[in-house]
């Protein structure tokens, strides 16, 4: 019972009850959140990721601005149907330069993180502006308004320099060429394609939304998806290696 | 009158304040002006116009107001109690509720019935799932918390909430953060972290205001003339003060222009990950538990007329559950990326606060040792009580799908949907109605609530709404987790994805259908509030004090 009175303390002393909650509360997120900042095994050292391309990049932001992630995941668990239903589970390095991370936390649609490839240019814009006209038991909203957005070209190099700040390994020459970079990336056959495909390496360029005369938001979401999950090549991934 | 002969100034905070506004108001307009976003520029147009009020707000407090500031005590002695604030938070929670409940309504029949999308983008599910969220969690959730915090704390401390203007700052504040935060949504700006969606200026003004909603707090505690701090006090502040950690934590973020919306978090990836649910599992550890204890600890007692079931359950169920609750964040992050140590450290902790929640719960529970018979008579007590058990339900549920081979099947699907609901709408939707119900007549000074028959209704009605709702997505959450892990005899997986989201469809009609009748309740509520409030018989003498024994 002792320790019970010398509860009164706290208890009388408001000041004190404002530190020993803050103590309290402090531990749990110190052991759990710090040690993945130094520890190495956290993420796994693998080849080929790179920073977003401008018009990926733009498009993940559409991505983010219709909440995608509110019925997408993008990390595929180590279970097996998982990884027989969607490709070889989530590393973290995968999501390494993600500002913020779109794991998701619901699957009323299918993940997301390995969508890249498997449907055509095509497939994704007709299911983007109808969902319902090549998946009818499909209840994902349609979005026929991004077609007809214009994408906003000269507002990317800044948002490249924000994401160099929070520690994105933008180059200052890819930040140079951002605006430039998007419109080869979504033009087909550009003579510049070379250029877009040094500075990010596995980028392909193309018309992605069928409307060659525009660079609209579906362009830059197209893009975003079918790069998804690409980046790895995880038949050369040895998961021995990063054991941890 | 000896008041007359005082000479009438402007305080300190009254002219400061109106000064920091009227310079707020102009780089608002110079926001406005460079805006290199549509939805930054009505944001900041909304926030000038907002700073011209609140500056016009000050001004004509300070001409109506008398001489002298309110004193600290009435005439014969008692606290003079700032209830003002209170009533407008009160009224912003049932309008805010309703709004909330409707929105969630709406975008469950968008998934049973997509084409309710309609091919726009402020009605696409994907951004009214935040404003609904927001809506129900902060707007109702908040205002609720704030209220009944600014009511309790005066109470069980004997003496007025600390500041002149300080306390509207706050309910004002705070709603303005509702406002810029719900249409941002609609305009597609969002951090898109679940639950900490608003963009950066709307956090800045958010931490502003909590700040300020603290040191209100703190400083009203300060002063308080009971020398012990009471335990319902000890939840609202853990619940403030951690909050504001938990802001901080998981909201840094390097806007791209100071004249944008967009910000990017300095957190990338699995870090960023692990700071998302360290945030998102401590709102629900802090907003939707510790602060609707506080609400438990002294709407319970006070309305049941017994004292707390146990003084040394609260004390070791308070300590015990805000220690442990930080630590449950990674059991949303199983077989993710997020190394092992981290899942299990969670999932342990995450099973050990069955624990501490079971001890709130039979603190609250027992309370009505002695008065079980008002469960038949008074139906806000029956709400009030009824909340206690799902959140003994739910927090039962919770550490159960925290393990990770339950979480293997239940995590992505509707599970997860139906256990949120039993908490939000079981938990902290039923304790919030029982206060609301308690502080309405006794806000406006009347005898009793306009109609008790309409408060049985919204409870039957709400409780089956409750019951549709939650089994609906047992059955939805389990029936598409099994599928998606079938396979044939053969060694194939037996179902498509699209099959899985096919059978979802009853199970979204009757969550939908659910959610109605919970809406349906809201509406007798806003009623029965509005009746009260308009045409309730007056209390008939000042309400005694309650004084503890000495």
């Amino acid at each position: 019972m002792s320790l019970m009175a010398k509860h009164e303390i706290l208890e009388k002393n408001s000041i004190l009850l404002l530190i020993g909650i803050l103590l309290v509360v402090s531990i749990g997120g110190l052991v759990e959140i710090a040690p993945l900042f130094y520890l190495k095994s956290t993420i796994e050292k693998v080849e080929g990721m790179r920073p977003y391309t401008p018009l990926e990049l733009a498009g993940r932001n559409v991505y983010i601005r219709e909440g995608c992630y509110t019925c997408h995941s993008q990390q595929v668990r180590p279970l097996r149907d998982e990884v027989e239903r969607y490709g070889h589970y989530s590393l973290a390095a995968e999501s390494m330069y993600d500002h913020p991370f779109q794991w998701g936390s619901k699957r009323t649609g299918p993940d997301l993180s390995r969508v890249g490839g498997k449907y055509s240019d095509e497939w994704h814009v007709a299911h983007l502006k109808n969902p319902r006209a090549v998946v009818p038991q499909s209840v994902m909203p349609g979005y026929p308004f991004l077609a007809q957005a214009d994408l906003d070209l000269k507002g990317l190099a800044a948002h490249m320099k924000a994401l160099q700040t929070v520690g994105v390994p933008y180059s200052e020459e890819q930040i140079k060429n951002a605006a430039k970079d998007a419109k080869v990336q979504a033009t087909l056959d550009d003579p510049s394609a070379a250029d877009l495909q040094g500075r990010y390496p596995k980028s392909t360029a193309r018309d992605y939304d069928g409307n060659p005369s525009r660079v609209t938001e579906m362009d830059a979401l197209v893009a975003y998806l079918q790069m998804m999950g690409t980046l790895v090549d995880l038949k050369l991934y040895n998961d021995k290696a990063n054991l941890r | 009158m000896a008041q007359s002969t005082v000479r009438k100034t402007m305080t300190f905070g009254e002219g400061g304040l109106a000064f920091v506004f009227a310079v707020t108001t102009l780089l608002c307009l110079v926001g406005a002006a460079k805006a290199q976003d549509a939805p930054f520029a009505f944001h900041a147009y909304l926030s000038a116009a907002a700073s011209v009020a609140a500056v016009f707000m000050i001004f004509r407090g300070y001409f109506n107001r008398p001489a002298e500031l309110p004193g600290q005590e009435t005439d014969d002695g008692r606290a003079n109690y700032n209830d003002a604030p209170i009533k407008f938070a009160t009224a912003a929670a049932v309008f805010w509720g309703v709004a909330g409940f409707t929105v969630g309504l709406w975008i469950a029949l968008e998934l049973a019935y997509p084409v309710l999308n309609f091919d726009l983008p402020f009605l696409n599910f994907g951004r009214l799932r935040p404003l609904h969220t927001s809506a129900v969690i902060f707007a109702f959730g908040g205002n609720v918390l704030i209220a009944s915090s600014f009511y309790v704390v005066q109470r069980t401390c004997r003496t007025r909430l600390a500041g002149h203007m300080a306390p509207w700052f706050v309910v004002l504040g705070y709603n303005f953060f509702i406002v810029i935060a719900g249409t941002g949504y609609l305009l597609g700006v969002t951090q898109s972290k679940e639950y900490a969606e608003p963009e950066w200026y709307a956090d800045l003004w958010l931490t502003i205001v909590w700040v300020v909603y603290l040191l209100v707090y703190l400083v009203t505690i300060i002063k308080r003339k009971e020398p012990h701090i009471y335990v319902a006090n000890w939840f609202y502040l853990a619940f403030i003060v951690t909050i504001a950690v938990l802001h901080l934590g998981n909201n840094p973020t390097l806007p791209v222009s100071v004249f944008g919306s967009k910000s990017y978090i300095v957190w990338s990836g699995v870090q960023d990950a692990m700071f998302q649910w360290w945030y998102g599992h401590n709102a629900v550890g802090f907003f939707l538990t510790a602060g609707f204890l506080g609400i438990m600890y002294y709407f319970v007692p006070k309305r049941a007329e017994r004292p707390v079931y146990s003084y040394r359950l609260s004390i070791v169920h308070f300590w015990a559950l805000i220690f442990l609750y930080i630590w449950a964040g990674p059991h949303h992050l199983h077989y993710t990326s997020l190394p092992d140590w981290t899942q299990t450290l969670g999932m342990t902790f995450s099973i050990m606060l069955w624990m501490p929640s079971w001890g709130g719960m039979i603190n609250g529970l027992m309370t009505l040792s002695g008065a079980w018979d008002k469960l038949r008579t008074d139906p806000v007590l029956r709400m009030l009580v009824v909340s206690v058990a799902f959140y003994g339900m739910s927090t039962f549920e919770g550490p159960m799908m925290s393990i990770k081979a339950v979480n293997s099947l239940s995590h992505y699907t509707d599970w997860t949907v139906g256990h949120v609901h039993s908490g939000a709408l079981g938990w902290v939707g039923f304790v919030s109605f029982g206060a609301v119900y308690c502080l309405v007549p006794w806000l406006w000074n009347k005898k009793q609530l306009y109609s008790l028959k309409a408060v049985n209704w919204h409870f039957w009605i709400a409780t089956i709404g409750i019951v549709l709702y939650v089994s609906a997505m047992w059955v939805s959450g389990i029936l598409q987790g099994l599928m998606w892990r079938a396979y044939t005899s053969l060694g194939f997986l037996e179902y498509s994805f699209i099959e899985t989201v096919e059978a979802m469809h009853p199970f979204y009609a009757i969550r939908a259908l659910g959610g109605a009748l919970f809406v349906i309740g809201s509406l007798i509520m806003a009623w029965n509030v509005w009746m009260t409030v308009r045409s309730g018989e007056p209390a008939p003498v000042a309400r005694p004090a309650m004084q503890p024994a000495e």
